[in-house]
């Protein structure tokens, strides 16, 4: 992993065309701002970890029949 | 485990399956997913069963590289009457989508030990072109979705319509 130091209002570019901004520094909190193409994707990397998270758990419904779930369905 | 491919001429292949046993498929139901999916990456192709003639809302989404591995999913509109989705450009591109309304969405269904609290994830919804047999999973930078959204309510109040 590649490691530069920053200061407020510094920035750093990856790629010619992503510019990362540190735009405060409060404490324990960065706030950045990321300047990147539309076709960038940028997630916060817990919402991600929670995709996963919440895929697994979808793929242990394997001992389900759609026919029980349809039965649930019925009022 | 690994699944056995094997083409009978054409491009007919049998997937055994676990819900719906040994089953015919051909290349046109085989939905490329490029990236896998979160969690499951090296999972890049799956298929969509159900059964024919069934009004069932809830349909399987069957990887074809990992015959173990399946999803329950179900179209949003099943339960939802707005259900936002904005396509962003690079999945526009992966999907290889002309027109952003030719796409199919579906939620992923979770179901815990009580069936009845099953949930469905609109936060990250599977997107699938059928036109090419592209599909994806896109996360919404959208706070009024949730990873768990309790559906079994509204599917019986809309199913009541």
């Amino acid at each position: 992993m590649l490691v530069l130091t920053r200061k407020k209002n510094e920035s750093i570019v990856i790629n010619d065309d992503i510019e990362i901004t540190i735009i405060d520094i409060q404490n324990d909190q960065i706030r950045l701002g990321i300047s990147a193409p539309k076709n960038v994707s940028i997630y916060r990397k817990e919402i991600y970890l929670e995709i996963i998270e919440e895929n697994k758990k979808a793929a242990e419904n394997q001992n389900i029949s759609l026919d029980d779930l349809k039965k649930k369905l019925k009022i | 485990m690994e699944i056995r491919l094997f083409r009978e001429g054409g491009k007919v292949m049998v997937l055994e399956t676990q819900h719906f046993g040994n089953i015919e498929i051909s290349e046109e139901d085989i939905i490329e997913f490029e990236r896998g999916l979160p969690g499951f990456e090296d999972n890049k192709r799956f298929t969509i069963l159900e059964k024919v003639g069934d009004d069932n809302p809830f349909k399987w989404l069957q990887s074809i590289d990992s015959n173990t591995l399946a999803f329950v999913i179900v179209q949003p509109q099943m339960f939802k009457d707005h259900y936002e989705v904005k396509i962003d450009d690079n999945v526009a591109a992966e999907l290889e989508l002309e027109d952003v309304s030719e796409v199919i969405v579906y939620s992923i269904v979770t179901i815990p030990q009580e069936i009845s609290k099953m949930t469905a994830n609109l936060k990250a919804p599977i997107l699938i072109n059928a036109k090419k047999n592209k599909g994806c999973q896109m996360m919404l930078d959208d706070e009024r979705y949730q990873f768990k959204h309790g559906i079994l309510q509204e599917l019986q109040n809309m199913g009541g319509k």
